[in-house]
């Protein structure tokens, strides 16, 4: 029984939290007058709006994804791939007011494209603020990521293939056609629908980028409803829209989207009979240039604009250092939390699967993990604040709320991540640990942890990492007195105080990429395994 | 292991503990961040209270007006403020109506406003008349009338503020209002293509305007003394409207339960003194409450004199602002 108890405990929590706050906004729902709240056209306007922008920005994303993966398939040996493929997984951990903040420097009216355009004697263009900001920073973030998820699949087309293809005279449409999209085919809907998600939550890209009412999502209503009018009924009901829209997506998702195994195969670059042509090779060159001017570029500017900026100004404010120590503290508590969570709902999960052959009640388990994608951190954060509001003073409570709102968040990573060495342990060794009597903290001690570290520390560092860049638990409860090192920058950013905000960005993105390699190194042990 | 526990348990404790207090006791005022900019009245003002109060004054700094009252709501009794400065009239009711705000006893006979003032828990501290500011280097003919306004060329761009956070962007809510009544909605998106972008509070439209954005924006009557007189720029002026232009005055109130009461009001009797008032023209750039010893600058006497001045009660804006507000949504996210 005590095997089942890390996991029954974590669950528990778990659940007592999350149906804590939504159960306090369903309690407080029925007040609200629904048909009213329908009939307003702003909240059918928004619900439409966080629709299209999200399929705009996946389309979009997705679009140019496949032609830069599709480059980066080819071509396996040129000097740079590994740091472009390093460089397409930052947008992952950096925070995104920080990328926010680059993209305003390049595409902004006084950012280089307009400084570029005006030094030609062309018209400048004022086009940031809206929807076409915010699909710029979705497919920044986007795109990359979507490369990540479809690289696999040219590694899992199996060198017979490519030898046939040759045989047979391929050129590279044929190939695409017939080899590469049907691949592809399979695992689009999966990637499409992650991206369509993140772009449908997506909070601090509108808030800083939206530029009014006309450009509003669900998830920035709901801040809005809150902090701008104190109108709990509308804050509950989008929290409610929300949660339905999402639930219904991951749903729809789920059923649409069917596992792909992708083994990758060995195969040699030259395998490919379609690399010769000097056509494809311009082409190839324009896609990875184009995708990696494209995350590069923000990337540069924050680094070019904290460097020139007040330095001594900004690091001489005190302000800085204790937000800087908030958002450490923030991020390490929560990364703590989420990965002793994750662990000890995967340990029980395996405990039920191979030991007491009850494989669904173990996928439970692993999906009541991966299931929190359905609350966001302002539907979590709305129904805290309607439950805790009348008992306690919630802007103290700020900081707490914060990390308990991001372990939340952190978990489906925690179960991903942890998940597959969790469970390879126990059907490599479980026989002899049983035939040796390892057990207890030396099992922990000599088994689990030298096979799981190296993932337990990639999920630590990804769990802080984003816990560092939280924009939206914080814009909830935020105060003068709990600022974090994110929301200082969006209050300088939104007071149009860039230089400063140019500063503290690169303190920030510095501090997240820290804490990312000290963990991933420190707890994964990464050289020592 | 145990080292990064032990480690993360320090760095979590330091992270989130509460700031420690002083000995002297601290005023805690609630204000919008244009008053404690570097630029704006506040740090004289702090300056001037704290040599003459033996305490300290903190202040905590919203985006704008309006959020101040919805900061209030959602803090309650567990609110840390004992004075909130920077809501305006359109507010009180509102402000009144949470039962936070305790009387003031201020003496307020010297007032100067253009309206005679009767409210027991508020006492104004400036006042302004709501103007659209332009750059005469952009634009050569600016609108006379807020119709001109609406009807204008939706290329030439504005900035405006959200009235859900700002006080100027409620008052032109409430301007739109007074000169359309239930037309105000259909002017409302006819004049939404013209905007560019909606800021939380005037110092990000304002700053966004400087900084050359667009070449007018929704401020006051009075700023371009600002740039006159701080930057000696003669480039800035207020658009003068036919229709006349809505009033603003800006009011403080000291919370009920505040345990510095009487320190509280020893700042309210401040903010309506010579020693508070002197700062409001050249710092806050709107007119004192009082008149000064020295006058105003000369400056002033270039600026646009509204000759109406348009002005809601309280209860009225109580009555129906949150309606105005889904409407101007409605119109805005068409």
């Amino acid at each position: 029984m005590t095997r089942l108890l890390p996991g029954g405990v974590a669950l528990a929590i778990l659940a007592l939290l999350v149906g804590g706050a939504l159960g306090a906004l369903l309690w407080t729902a029925p007040a609200i007058d629904l048909g009213a709240l329908w009939a307003d056209a702003y909240l059918r306007h928004v619900i439409s709006f966080t629709i299209w922008q999200a399929s705009l920005s996946a389309a979009l994303s997705i679009g140019f994804a496949i032609p830069v993966a599709r480059a980066l398939a080819r071509r396996q040996a040129f000097p740079g791939r590994e740091a472009i493929l390093r460089l397409f997984g930052l947008p992952l951990v950096i925070p995104t007011i920080v990328a926010v903040f680059g993209i305003v420097a390049i595409y902004g009216q006084v950012g280089l494209l307009n400084r570029l355009t005006a030094a030609l004697g062309l018209p400048t263009q004022q086009y940031l603020y809206g929807l076409p900001g915010i699909l710029i920073a979705h497919v920044f973030f986007n795109l990359p990521l979507a490369v990540r998820l479809m690289l696999p699949v040219w590694q899992a087309i199996p060198g017979e293939l490519w030898r046939l293809s040759a045989q047979l005279g391929m050129r590279s449409g044929q190939i695409f056609r017939l080899i590469e999209w049907p691949l592809l085919r399979q695992v689009l809907p999966g990637v499409a629908g992650l991206v369509f998600m993140l772009c449908f939550t997506s909070f601090a890209v509108v808030l800083t980028l939206g530029g009014g009412p006309a450009s509003t999502t669900v998830e920035v209503a709901i801040y809005q409803a809150l902090r701008f009018e104190f109108d709990l009924g509308r804050a509950v009901l989008l929290a409610l829209v929300q949660l339905l829209l999402c639930g219904a997506l991951i749903a729809l998702g789920q059923s649409l989207a069917r596992p792909v195994t992708l083994a990758p195969t060995p195969q040699r670059p030259h395998d490919r009979p379609d690399l010769a042509p000097l056509g494809g090779r311009i082409a190839d060159a324009i896609a990875i240039a184009a995708g990696t001017t494209l995350v590069l570029l923000p990337i540069l500017a924050v680094l070019y604009a904290g460097v020139t900026g007040p330095i001594g100004v900004v690091l001489g404010d005190p302000r800085l250092w204790d937000a800087a120590l908030r958002s450490l503290g923030v991020a390490l508590a929560a990364g703590v939390l989420s990965l002793a969570f994750g662990w000890a709902m995967l340990l029980t999960s395996r405990e039920l699967r191979l030991r007491r052959y009850r494989p669904r009640a173990a996928d439970a388990i692993e999906v009541s993990g991966s299931a929190v994608l359905v609350v966001t951190p302002l539907v979590l954060g709305t129904g805290f604040f309607v439950l805790l509001s009348p008992i306690a003073d919630v802007f103290a409570l700020a900081l707490v709320l914060v990390v308990i709102v991001n372990a939340i968040m952190g978990l489906p990573y925690v179960i991903r991540v942890l998940g597959p060495p969790v469970m390879r342990v126990a059907e490599q060794h479980d026989r002899l640990c049983a035939s040796l009597g390892i057990s207890g903290w030396n099992r922990f001690r000599l088994v689990e942890w030298p096979a799981v570290r190296r993932s337990a520390g990639l999920a630590l560092a990804l769990c802080a990492a984003l816990a560092t860049g939280d924009l939206g638990a914080i814009a909830l409860f935020g105060t003068q007195d709990t600022t974090t090192l994110p929301l200082l920058m969006y209050q300088r950013m939104a007071s149009y105080q860039m230089e400063q905000a140019a500063v503290t960005a690169l303190v920030l993105v510095g501090l997240c990429l820290l804490l990312f390699v000290i963990i991933e190194r420190g707890v994964g042990g990464r050289g020592r395994a | 292991m145990r080292h990064t526990l032990a480690l993360t348990v320090g760095l979590l404790c330091a992270g989130l503990a509460a700031p420690a207090w002083g000995q002297t006791p601290t005023l805690t005022v609630y204000t919008y961040s244009s008053f404690t900019a570097e630029w704006g009245p506040g740090p004289a003002i702090e300056k001037a209270f704290e040599a003459e109060c033996d305490c300290q004054l903190d202040y905590v700094s919203l985006e704008d007006g309006v959020t101040l009252l919805s900061r209030l709501q959602l803090e309650g009794v567990n609110t840390k403020a004992d004075v909130v400065l920077g809501l305006d009239m359109n507010l009180m009711a509102e402000a009144t109506a949470t039962d936070l705000f305790a009387p003031h006893e201020a003496g307020l006979s010297h007032l100067t406003l253009p309206v005679e003032w009767t409210d027991d828990l508020f006492i104004p501290f400036d006042y302004g008349y709501f103007a659209f500011v332009y750059d005469k280097t952009r634009l050569a003919e600016p609108p006379e009338s807020l119709d001109e306004l609406v009807n204008g060329d939706a290329e030439e761009k504005i900035l405006i503020q959200d009235p859900r956070t700002s006080t100027p962007g409620l008052g032109l809510l409430l301007w739109m209002k007074k000169v359309y009544g239930d037309e105000a909605d259909a002017a409302w998106r006819k004049l939404q293509p013209r905007i560019l972008t909606v800021s939380k509070g005037w110092s990000e439209s304002y700053g966004l305007f400087m900084e050359g954005e667009a070449p007018m924006v929704l401020s006051y009557t009075t700023s371009p003394a600002y740039h006159q007189i701080a930057e000696e720029d003669d480039r800035f002026a207020a658009a003068s409207f036919t229709e006349g232009h809505y009033l603003q005055i800006e009011v403080a109130g000291r919370v009920a339960t505040s345990d510095n009461a009487e320190l509280a009001q020893k700042f309210l009797d401040f903010v309506v003194s010579p020693g508070f008032q002197s700062t409001i023209p050249t710092g806050n750039w709107m007119y004192p409450v009082i008149a000064l010893e020295d006058g105003l600058p000369p400056a002033f006497d270039t600026l646009v004199k509204p000759e109406e001045a348009l002005l809601f009660t309280p209860e009225e804006v109580a009555a129906n602002r949150k309606r105005w507000i889904d409407e101007w949504l409605a119109a805005m996210s068409q």
